[in-house]
């Protein structure tokens, strides 16, 4: 497996706009590609690939060039080693699923992907499956097959262009927990293109935001979110993600208490032991701002915090605060008014009650 | 026995005629459809216009330039001389190649539309299973688009059965070489017998109502199976 991390240069001209992106990507966990529809991160994806060309190019996979226009390079598709997985079923019809995933596998041909075969079986559950035709499946299971199919080739790096897109809410939640097992098993770089934030925060450990062809920042998850400059997830979805471990139960109240750098949150209790990972979401608009430790209130977590930064939300009402809780960053939407009357500014300690804290697998 | 020997020879030839020309159409029309249906080129709109001629033109017309082309004095004919293989008209070679032009439209369009329909996806999903294109036409394209295949076969072979007016131009209904069912249907009505070709033309019917009927269960299928 490659240390060194993805390059991908790249500048087309789009009908609306023009696409131009630099990036450098880590060689490991899974980079989120996030905008809305139209704003080039298909064509980024697709560009990698090499089944749309970009006219000055460079994609290095790590040691591997696939593209690099500077020196006249430019790998066919299936010179590439890469899993792609397409946003609808794209399984061949002709085949059965078994006939699918050997595909790729027979031009491949080496025991690792045979090797990396078995363990796509058994990671994506499909084994039941192998004898069935594509018309067979539901759109679930369909696109873990998929998945599994761009697996069996034992690719550098897998390529996924709004996986669910095509699937219900339960189909998703079908799905979402196998990706993150192999986010977790695969030792794989995958590069994820969707604009559901509700995916982003599940899977994401890289963040990138493109919108209308431009990188609009882009970095470790927790970093892009929480930054204010480039409030990224807009509207409702503004929000940071928060990594911690549970410290303690409280089996009466049914909660468990889960510490992360600079503070600590009660949460319900779902079930975790001690000591286990758990990745938290907190939305701007549950977490509100007090100038003194609050008291007589039905909301049960408080954060001394730090006032950081301010700035413009989307509607001229609100603005979105960063607080500073020691290492980490939070987000609060509050009214402007509420900024005024309260006369917070830069460096200002306050309480930040959190209203409540989703926790993603 | 209701049809004489010449006749039986006529629905022989009129077989050998059909399965060569569909062999030949499928080898042919299959790489012509294909360029039709990937290419951006702008050759695609004259050369598909082309493709398509036969479809509208009198077969007469059709004919009387093959003739010309495989005559003595025609460059095709010409050459034919040269290499020392005699002359093609009125003999069963012109014949086949004078039916594989005249189908090559029934051939070509079913193919190309059901290249077209696959769209770029599938073959882009082959390429990033690592197939070159070359692979990924033989398993991909060409299995997916089996029932345009089938189609343009079986069009072929039932169009070729009931051509007329190319087969009586160019190959002037010699018996036993390129006398075929259609001729030999016209040379029975020229002589009064109207029991022998009775004969004949009902089978014609039979045969072409089956064929359009097969088609039409085929057309269901494929979609059921699609669907």
């Amino acid at each position: 497996m490659t240390e060194e991390p993805l390059r991908i240069v790249l500048d087309l001209p789009r009908a609306e706009f023009r696409l131009q992106v630099d990036l450098t990507l880590p060689s490991s966990g899974i980079s989120v590609l996030l905008g809305p529809s139209g704003s080039g991160k298909t064509t980024v994806l697709r560009c990698v690939a090499g089944l749309e060309r970009a006219q000055r190019a460079l994609v290095r996979m790590g040691e591997e060039t696939w593209q690099d226009d500077a020196a006249g390079v430019f790998l066919p598709t299936h010179q590439r080693a890469l899993g792609y997985v397409f946003q609808e079923a794209s399984l061949f019809e002709h085949l059965d699923v078994m006939g699918n995933l050997r595909y790729g596998l027979r031009r491949v041909a080496s025991a690792q992907a045979q090797r990396t075969l078995d363990t796509a079986i058994e990671l994506l559950g499909i084994g039941h499956l192998l004898q069935r035709r594509a018309h067979q499946l539901s759109g679930g299971e369909r696109q873990r097959v998929a998945i599994a199919r761009a697996l069996a080739t034992a690719p550098r790096v897998l390529l996924l262009d709004e996986p669910l897109a095509a699937l219900d809410h339960a189909r998703r939640q079908e799905i979402l927990p196998w990706l993150e097992r192999m986010r977790d098993e695969l030792h794989l770089p995958m590069l994820y293109v969707t604009h559901s934030a509700d995916e982003m925060a599940r899977l994401a450990s890289h963040l990138v935001v493109l919108e209308a062809g431009s990188v609009r920042a882009h970095g470790p998850v927790a970093e892009v979110l929480a930054s204010v400059d480039t409030p990224v997830v807009a509207g409702e979805d503004a929000g940071v993600l928060l990594r911690g471990e549970v410290l303690e139960h409280d089996p009466q109240w049914y909660l468990m208490k889960v510490g992360f750098p600079g503070g600590a949150l009660w949460l319900k209790d779902a079930g975790l032991r001690q000591g286990a990972p758990v990745r938290m979401r907190l939305l701007a608009r549950d977490v509100s701002v007090v100038l003194q430790e609050p008291d007589g209130t039905s909301i049960q977590n408080h954060l001394r915090c730090e006032v950081d930064a301010m700035v413009p939300d989307a509607h001229p009402s609100q603005v979105l605060v960063r607080l500073r809780c020691g290492p980490t960053w939070l987000l609060a939407r509050i009214t402007r008014r509420a900024w005024e009357t309260l006369a917070l500014r830069d460096g200002l300690v306050v309480w930040a009650q959190v209203k409540s804290v989703a926790v993603v697998p | 026995m209701p049809l004489d020997p010449v006749a039986w020879q006529a629905v022989q030839r009129t077989v050998e005629l059909a399965t060569l020309t569909t062999l030949c159409l499928l080898v042919l029309a299959t790489p012509i459809a294909w360029w039709l249906s990937q290419t951006t080129s702008r050759w695609r709109a004259p050369l598909g216009a082309l493709v398509t001629l036969p479809l509208v033109l009198p077969p007469s017309v059709l004919g009387f330039y093959l003739l010309v082309l495989m005559g003595p004095n025609g460059p095709l004919g010409q050459f034919t001389q040269s290499m020392g293989w005699g002359l093609l008209s009125f003999s069963f070679t012109g014949l086949l190649v004078g039916s594989v032009i005249s189908s090559l439209p029934f051939a070509v369009q079913p193919m190309q539309h059901a290249f077209e329909s696959l769209g770029r996806r599938p073959m882009e999903v082959a390429a990033t299973l690592r197939a070159g294109r070359m692979d990924a036409f033989f398993t991909v394209a060409l299995p997916q688009a089996r029932a345009g295949l089938l189609t343009a076969a079986i069009l072929s072979f039932a169009h070729t059965v009931g051509e007329f007016g190319v087969v009586l131009m160019i190959g002037g209904n010699i018996p036993g070489q390129t006398r075929v069912v259609s001729t030999q249907i016209y040379g029975h009505v020229e002589a009064m017998e109207y029991a022998q070709a009775h004969w004949l033309a009902a089978g014609m019917v039979v045969f072409s109502f089956t064929v359009l009927l097969g088609l039409a269960l085929l057309r269901r299928r494929t979609v059921r199976v699609m669907g």
